[in-house]
């Protein structure tokens, strides 16, 4: 690159994403270094930032909070992990086949499906729950693992952003399988899933990141369905002697969705590039 | 040769009639149907117990006129929209953008760090003991210690600082999908155009973001900008977290926590209908303008 690039400048820059990066990353830190903090050290005065003395006390006292608990701490976290895994499994499938047509079939009626996908993106869950939650009501999903899953699925992201990668596969090779005599399915499952790899699995992180912190706890009554998430704030609502356990908490349920994204950054952003609304 | 190609595309419908479905039912169904829904029932007034009662334009009435609570919801919704929204979006391009320039390992590890918070999911309720008003409260300790305060500030339940405590949680959140978006569009601009800029006369970065990397750059910002507009109104549960629920004299109280309040606390299911109408026409009316002005842009 020809640019002159002055040397203040850099300074400065560095400097700035040093303080926001302290800013994004010292909240986090700080829930990691309370899940090793001893009690004592939780209520000490002034609070200390680091731990002094680390110690897995918390870590026991979760174990002991679980063994007391109505329902067994595994049945959390068997929920969480049956949802996270068969909801993002579905939610990719559904979004992945939707996709395809919107990519790669030329019709008027399709193109005005696009736009009310990329318009509904808006519309979260938290906005239409409400409604929602009479439809689920009636179709009697309520309280069921379904009325974990089933909204995720209906939401447009994924088709979006699939869509906007399989736009990229090269029409020529769709009509050379045609033309082989390749069926639209093994064309869909044989050429264009193989071709998507980055943006399914792009869009596996982020569902799977979404299921796994889900609360759920409008749609869920029953104890034992609860998710982890829902326990997390149960226990933290207990006060500041639970603090440690909490944070012992939001340290293991952030483990998962941070191991994925480091894995697989490099296809996010070769999706995300994709990503853009033309 | 016309038949044939007709033929073929005959073969295709069917396939990909049966590659929509499932999408566009269960879009129908939980997506399409509860806005729409939502539109009929914000007429009338219902309980979810009896049958809806018509109510002509009674809820919309009683929101501007008759409840002061959905006039703070809907001040602070603004508040945040209008403030975290545009702070956000900015600063998560500006953050792509000076990243950008990073040898690709440390560029990793700071887009794990942005990002970061979106991944913790839960763990702003760390926030809650760092703002906390008692003895753990890690930033009234600071501020005590830097002899900046005299008493503990109730940072959480003070009407005059919740809402400047959920924005500092909710840009701490910002850095999202658009985030991404723009770090990985930046990646893959054209360097020829740059080669050609700096040919031109282009001096410094400020020109060259400017001339350049924006207007190649505008589909990542579409992108971005439904992201931030759909994350920036459904601000509620992070205010429902951090300063409880009502908080103190609605201080933080949004428009998504009326909706849950007048909604499936109090059951007025036709009340909550016509507050979420409101919310969608302001959305709709917000991304037409920002869609219009990015366009514009590019031109």
């Amino acid at each position: 690159m020809t640019l002159s690039r002055s040397t203040g400048g850099t300074v400065t820059i560095i400097l700035f994403l040093g303080l926001v990066g302290a800013f994004m990353a010292l909240p986090v830190l700080y829930t990691v270094v309370t899940a090793f903090k001893p009690l004592h050290e939780i209520f000490y005065w002034p609070p200390r930032f680091f731990v002094r003395e680390p110690s897995l006390e918390n870590f026991t006292m979760l174990f002991e909070i679980a063994q007391e608990m109505w329902v067994p701490l595994e049945r959390y976290i068997f929920n969480n992990i049956f949802v996270s895994v068969f909801g993002t499994a579905l939610y990719v499938f559904v979004a992945s086949m939707a996709a395809y047509p919107l990519a790669k079939y030329k019709s008027k009626t399709l193109d005005a499906v696009y736009w009310v996908v990329v318009l509904a993106i808006m519309f979260r869950p938290e906005v239409t729950r409400i409604p929602q939650y009479v439809i689920m009501n009636a179709l009697g999903m309520v309280n069921t693992y379904a009325a974990m899953i089933v909204p995720v699925l209906s939401g447009s992201f994924g088709v979006f952003l699939m869509r906007q990668f399989m736009l990229g596969v090269p029409d020529s090779m769709i009509e050379a399988a045609r033309i082989d005599g390749g069926s639209e399915y093994y064309i869909f499952f044989r050429l264009i899933m193989p071709m998507t790899r980055p943006a399914w699995l792009t869009l596996i992180i982020f569902t799977f990141t979404q299921f796994w912190n889900m609360s759920g706890a409008e749609y869920i009554y029953d104890e034992g369905m609860k998710s982890l998430s829902a326990v997390l704030s149960q226990i933290a609502s207990a006060g500041i002697a639970r603090a440690g356990a909490g944070a012992v908490v939001a340290l293991l349920m952030m483990i998962p969705p941070y191991l994925v994204f480091v894995i697989s950054q490099s296809s996010v952003m070769e999706t995300m590039a994709h990503s853009g609304i033309k | 040769m016309k038949k044939a190609k007709r033929r073929a595309l005959n073969s295709t419908r069917a396939p990909m009639l049966v590659f929509m479905a499932p999408f566009v039912i269960l879009f129908t169904v939980f997506t399409v149907t509860p806005i729409i829904s939502s539109v009929v029932l914000s007429f009338t007034s219902y309980n979810m117990f009896e049958p809806p009662e018509w109510a002509g334009f009674d809820n919309y009435v009683r929101m501007f006129f008759d409840d002061d609570v959905f006039l703070i919801a809907i001040r602070n919704t603004l508040v945040f929209a209008l403030i975290t929204g545009p702070v956000g979006y900015a600063l998560s391009f500006i953050f792509a953008w000076l990243i950008n320039e990073f040898p690709r390992g440390v560029r990793s590890f700071l887009t794990v760090i942005f990002y970061g918070p979106n991944l913790a999911g839960n763990v702003y309720f760390i926030w809650v003991y760092i703002f906390s008003g008692d003895s753990v409260g890690f930033l009234n300790s600071v501020l005590y210690r830097a002899g900046l305060i005299a008493a503990p500030v109730q940072w959480l339940t003070d009407p005059k600082t919740a809402i400047g405590v959920v924005t500092v949680v909710i840009l701490w959140l910002s850095m999202g999908a658009g985030f991404l978006a723009f770090v990985a569009g930046l990646q893959n601009k054209d360097h020829q155009v740059y080669e050609a800029g700096a040919i031109d006369g282009i001096r410094n970065r400020f020109q060259e973001l400017w001339y350049i990397t924006l207007p190649q750059m505008k589909p990542q910002l579409l992108f971005g900008a439904v992201m931030t507009i759909s994350t920036s109104f459904a601000v509620g549960y992070e205010a429902m977290n951090l300063t409880g629920f009502p908080s103190t004299d609605y201080a933080a109280h949004t428009v998504v926590l009326h909706i849950m309040d007048v909604g499936s606390i109090r059951f007025e299911l036709g009340y909550a209908s016509a507050v979420a109408v409101v919310l969608f026409a302001v959305m709709m009316a917000i991304w037409t303008a920002v869609n219009n002005a990015l366009r514009e842009k590019g031109e």
